[in-house]
Parts: structure tokens; sequence; C-alpha cells
């Protein structure tokens, strides 16, 4: 279908009814029980997972196909934000226009970044675009101020032209981000018996970016471009001794890993129209490199699993307290009750982070290859254990 | 002439703070090959073991004294620290004060010993793997020592001031006819990094164990092979760069009060100082960070700024993408150094 295989129609196929069906999915618990609160159900966040979703697919497209490792891609997120903004200051509050814009200009941007960046290698080139995004951000807060304004981050005013829109609702407030009317905040909520599933048209229409980036992704890794990403991966030196010029396509997958966050970060601002300049920090640039590599670098579903995971556990992790965990260890005698909390309270409600690094070191040490590694281990293990079980019979007798 | 001076001053101290922890980032990477971005926590515990020494040496109990009285004729509870009641008000007194300094003595063995146990827990496991792997699991490590540190100490900075003696200002220009004022304990403090610095390279320089060192780091293999233990000195060599980390934190806390992620600010500056520096290349790495400290007090300069807003923001940016454009090298890089 589309052009692809079949595992990779099957995998398309997974994605999109794992995001289309995501308000269901996500929440499992009925609403007022004690396990409401994992619920992930809710607008904000399922935007939060797809949109993040879109951004480390982009960086996927670089660090998994070429291996250039880049500490500043936040930097192009910050852009797309901001552009978006923009859009809705000057031109009107549908959306389309303002992630087209966004786009672009990050996509200019990383192309400006990339041509220089990319005649280095390496650590090189890790350390040249972290200089950069922190360029960046410094300006952002400092001399950029007219466009970005500063440290209080762009936002939407009452006095803003929007030529094609207006200045003003009827009741004197400021538009909604819309797309051709439809307003992105509107939520239809179902209520089945004592669920109450909340379906977001913002959320959908980031599902369906994410499902239009994803396809994207797969057709450039089964392109011949992407084998050309891979082979600069294994061996560039052996590239550039055939008389190839490996630039151009290191370039190419630069600024589309760029445009892509350009969208995520478009597509962040037409969900909440404000932009900031912590967006384009370095932590920002590290937390995508975190999603990507606890997915699995290189591989196609990982990303949208490393960002689907740590935003969820964020989520989650932050809202456990002492109480929630007394709860929990309630059926333990007292003292040890106690002990327990204590020895987990670290890592919990404020000590996310820490969960976070910890998980992500052991990923590191452990399966480079991220959860798609871990999933493929416990697949083959159960498998080898299956084969085992049926060839054991057969390989005894002769040992003796 | 005076400001010139002034900004040459007020660069030498944060490029003092930048040499040192650029000086230990190379030395890890010229004797392991490791990139260790968990170097700037180092900085940071550092800097968090001065408080925790300010911390001890103040350790109070609390004692009824019927002689003093509040206002309500109740009898005051006064507060006394142990090591006042040791030594008595005056020692004691002096010792509280001067605990930045004494907190050195005490984090070298700290930090030396975290340096160990990171060698030999974590980072050794890394030496065959990529470059890109090292960043990644360095930065894990530093995410989680950040983590750490801020479970026990809060998120707020922590104010740690320095010794009474050493807390004013001194006319440093009085010498050269000129008037410049300029806080001690910033002096002090490029001072005592130079003296690091100096002991580092005499240590390198004029010691067998030095000299087995530059060997293995010229060729590790070779001095494997005449039957020296180089891994174990590189783990010393390891515990001696986490050491100079340390240690520009420890003094580092009167200039700027620590909070966790103080090291993660200092981190990214150091790594651009050691690729403008030359990766690999130890006076290269100190070089740079006191040239990048001086333009960077100069940038911020009024005249500058108001000729390029926003420069002193991302000189050494600039500096770093210019210098990496024209002399991929650095500044002193050897060849064959990270080259690929």
């Amino acid at each position: 279908m589309f052009g692809l295989d079949n595992k990779d129609t099957r995998m398309l196929i997974i994605v999109a009814v794992l995001t289309l069906f995501a308000p269901f999915i996500l929440n499992p618990f009925p609403t007022g029980s004690a396990m409401a609160q994992f619920n992930a159900g809710y607008p904000d966040l399922m935007q939060r997972f797809v949109i993040f979703g879109i951004f480390a697919i982009g960086f996927n497209i670089l660090f998994g196909l070429t291996g250039y490792l880049s500490f500043g891609h936040a930097a192009f997120l910050g852009v797309g934000s901001y552009s978006a903004v923009w859009m809705f200051k000057l031109l009107s509050m549908n959306v389309v226009p303002a992630i087209l814009l966004s786009v672009a200009i990050s996509g200019l941007f990383a192309l400006l970044i990339g041509f220089v960046s990319l005649r280095r290698s390496g650590i090189y080139f890790s350390i040249l675009t972290l200089a950069f995004a922190q360029m960046s951000f410094n300006l952002a807060y400092s001399v950029l101020t007219p466009i970005t304004n500063g440290e209080t981050g762009l936002q939407l005013t009452l006095d803003d032209p929007r030529i094609l829109g207006v200045s003003a609702t009827a009741d004197g407030s400021i538009p909604v981000t819309s797309l051709f009317g439809l307003e992105m905040r509107s939520t239809f909520e179902m209520v089945v018996g004592p669920w109450a599933f909340q379906f977001n048209v913002g959320y959908y229409l980031c599902a369906l970016v994410l499902l239009a980036a994803f396809y994207l992704s797969i057709r450039i890794f089964r392109s011949p471009f992407g084998m050309m990403l891979r082979a600069v991966k294994s061996n560039q030196q052996r590239m550039n001794y055939t008389g190839l010029n490996t630039k151009p396509y290191t370039l190419a997958a630069f600024v589309i890993s760029g445009m892509y966050a350009g969208l995520a970060g478009g597509l962040m601002a037409s969900m909440d129209p404000l932009a900031g300049a912590e967006r384009m920090q370095w932590t920002a640039s590290g937390e995508v490199v975190l999603m990507t590599i606890l997915g699995g670098a290189g591989t196609l579903i990982g990303p949208v699993l490393g960002a689907g995971f740590i935003k969820y556990f964020e989520n989650i992790f932050s809202k456990i307290n002492d109480t929630v965990l007394h709860n929990w260890f309630a059926f333990m005698p007292d003292g040890l009750e106690d002990f327990v909390v204590f020895i987990v309270h670290p890592f919990i409600g404020k000590g996310w982070h820490l969960t976070l690094g910890i998980m992500f070191m052991l990923v590191v040490v452990f399966l480079p290859g991220g959860l798609v590694e871990g999933g493929q281990r416990i697949g083959k293990w159960v498998k080898g254990r299956k084969n085992k079980d049926d060839s054991t019979s057969a390989t005894k007798t002769p040992a003796e | 002439m005076d400001a010139i001076l002034l900004q040459i001053l007020n660069g030498l101290d944060k490029g003092s703070a930048y040499a040192l922890i650029a000086l230990g980032l190379t030395l890890i990477f010229g004797t392991l090959g490791v990139v260790n971005f968990a170097h700037g926590a180092l900085f940071m515990i550092g800097a968090f073991c001065a408080v925790t020494v300010q911390r001890l040496l103040s350790l109070s109990y609390e004692m009824v004294d019927e002689s003093q009285k509040d206002f309500l004729g109740n009898p005051l509870k006064v507060k006394t620290p142990y090591v006042e009641s040791w030594f008595g008000p005056e020692i004691g007194g002096t010792i509280i004060d001067w605990a930045v300094p004494i907190a050195i003595l005490f984090a070298i063995p700290i930090m030396v010993l975290i340096g160990f146990v990171m060698e030999r827990g974590l980072i050794k496991h890394f030496y065959k793997r990529e470059h890109a792997d090292q960043i990644l699991v360095t930065f894990g490590l530093a995410i989680v020592l950040q983590e750490v540190i801020k479970y026990f100490y809060g998120a707020n900075p922590i104010q740690t001031p320095s010794p009474e003696a050493l807390s004013g200002v001194a006319n440093v220009g009085a010498l050269l006819g000129m008037d410049i004022v300029y806080p001690v304990w910033r002096i002090v403090y490029f001072f005592f990094s130079v003296a690091v610095i100096g002991a580092i390279f005499s240590f390198l320089q004029f010691t067998t164990f030095g000299m087995v060192v530059r060997a293995g780091m010229a060729d590790r293999e070779t001095v494997g092979l005449l039957g020296i233990n180089i891994d174990r000195r590189f783990t010393i060599m390891f515990g001696i760069a986490a050491a100079v980390a340390g240690l520009a934190g420890v003094m580092y806390t009167p200039i700027n009060s620590p909070n966790y992620h103080m090291g993660m600010d200092f981190l990214v500056l150091s790594f651009v100082v050691v690729v403008v520096g030359g990766m690999g290349s130890l006076p290269g790495a100190v070089l740079a960070g006191f040239l990048l400290g001086i333009l960077e007090s100069f940038a911020s300069m009024n005249e500058i700024k108001s000729i390029l807003p926003g420069i002193d923001q991302i000189i050494i940016y600039v500096v770093a993408i210019i210098i990496l454009l024209t002399r991929p090298r650095g500044l002193m890089g050897r060849k064959g150094v990270m080259e690929e």
C-alpha cells in the first residue's frame, strides 16, 4: 500500500490505529477511580505525545541514518514556534499558513546552520550545532527581543493586525487558533458508563500530521537517498574515496530533519499560541536526543515510542506523591511501608529527571538499540524458548 | 587604559574557571580518549563540597544561656558551633570563616574518589564504543549527578562567602600608578588556578609518573607492551582531572553561589573552549580558556555593546565557529587527534 512493502504497511497501520484511537487507549481507567491519575487521554498531553513524536522522527532522520549527533535541534523547534506565532499575529488565526511558514523558515535556518556545521563531523559537529543553538537562544533572549519578546515569550495581543482575520472577537477577547473555522481547542466528550473520552480537534490535526510525517520518514528510510545516508554512517571515508560528494546528502538530511523540528514547533504554537526562548535551550535539544536513543535510533518506530514513553512517564511520575505511595504500599507492615516510600521518594514527583537519567544510562549501557532492541530481544527470547522446547526432546538422547 | 585593564582582570577569573575545566576535559580526552559530558557535574560537585564543609563546620548545638534574657525575661537559647566550643571562639570563628579554603583539603580526596569510581564503574566500558555513545552515557550521568545534588541541597543557590579577610576589594592598579579596584577573592582565584595548572604541567613534565602518562597519551599500546600498567595510571589521571574540576568548583563558590545546574552552564562553554584550544592539547585548553574569558569580558563592555548589540552573549560561540571552520584542529591541536 502507498508504495510500501508489507512490513512497513503493517507498521504504518499500527501507528495509525494507535494515534487515532489514542483517546480510548490512553484512558483505560474510569474517571473517579483510584487509577484515574494514570490516564493520559486528555488533549494537552496527547498533543504533546504526537508533537514530540514528530520532532523525534525528524531528529532520527539525521542521527539515526547519518550518525551525525546534533545537540542543537531545539533551535529549529523554537524558530518554528516563533514563525507560527508571528503568522497568527500578522495574517490570521488559521493554522495552515502558520505551519507552512514555520516549516519553511526553519528549513532555511537549517540550511544555513547545516551548511556551516556539516563541514566538520564527529564531536566537532555536535559542538558546532550546540554553539549555534546556544547562540540563537542567547540572541532570542537579548537582542532579538523585538521579534521574540525576550523572557516573556511571544504572545498574541488584542491589537495585532491579523490582516485576514479579526484583531479581536465580538466579545473583545483574542481569537483562537483554528483550521478553516474548526477551533483547535474544541473538544467533544463522549461519556460511556464511568469513562469519559475526549476527542480534541487539535489532537487529531497533530495526529494526522504525525501520520504523514511517519509515512514520509518510511519512504525516506527505504529510498536510495536513505541508503546513501546509511552508507555515510557506516563509512564516510570510503564514500569519499569512491569519488562521491556526501555533503549534499547529509545537508539534505539535516534540512529535512530541521523542517520536521519546525513542523513540530509550528504545531506546538498552533495548539497553544505562544513561543518562548526556553524551547531553544540546549536541554531541550538534549531531550529529543534522549527520546530518540531511548526508543531506538535508526529504527522507524523507535523515536515515536521514545517520545511517547518519556512524555507519558514525565507526566505520570511527576504526579505521584508520598500519599499515593503510601496507598500503594499500604499492604506492607508499617515500618517497611515507610521504608519503601522513603526509598522510592527521590525518584518520583520532582525527582522525575533522576529516574529519566538513570533509565537513559541503563539504555545506553545495556540496550544501545533502545526500546525497539529490547522488544526484539524479548521476542527472540520467547521464540527461542519455544524452539528449544521443540528441539530439546529430539536432541536429548544422543548426548549420553 | 584603566577600563581595558579592568576588563582583562574580569576576563581572567572567568577564564581561570574555563581553563581549569577545559584542562580536566583535555586530560581525560588525551589519556582515555573519552569525551566526558559529566565534567561540568564534577565542577558542580566540587562547589557543593565547599557548601558541605561550610555546613559541617558551622554545625552547632543549642544551649540555654541564663545570663542573657530576651525582652520577656526568658533565658535566651544560644547556638554555639561545635568548632567554637572545641577551639575557643577566637580560633573556631576563624576556622568557620575560612571554610572555603579548608574545603580544598576535603574536596581533593572526595573528587579523586569520585573520579576513580566513575572511571572504573562506567567509563571503562566505553573505551571501545563510539564517541556518540560516550557523549550520551556521560550526558545521562551528568543528569543523574545533578538531580542527586538537587535532591539533597535543593534547587536554590546557596550562599558561600569567602573568608572575611579576602572578601573586600583591593586597588590592584596602585603598582602601576592607576586606580583599579577589584575584588580580592577573584584575584585569589586567578592565582589559585595558575598554581593548579602549573602543578599539573610540572607533574606531567618532571615526574616519572607524568612521563609514563605522556608516553601513554602518545602511544598507549607500546607503553602497555613495555610491561607498564598504563590503564591504572590513566585511571589515576582521571581522578586527578576530576579533582581539578572539583577544585575549580570549590574556589568558585564565593564568586557565584552554587546551584545544581551550574555545571551544565559551564560545561557547554568548556567544551567550546576545548574545541577552540584543540582537542587533546593541554596548553591549547589553558590558552583558549583565558583567551575566551577575556574576549567575553571585553564584549560585555558598554562601548562594544553599543556598536554590536548582543555580542557579549554570543562572542564565544562566534569565535568557536570561526576557529573551527578556519583551523579545524583548533588553536594548538595535534595532528591525528580526532580528525575523522
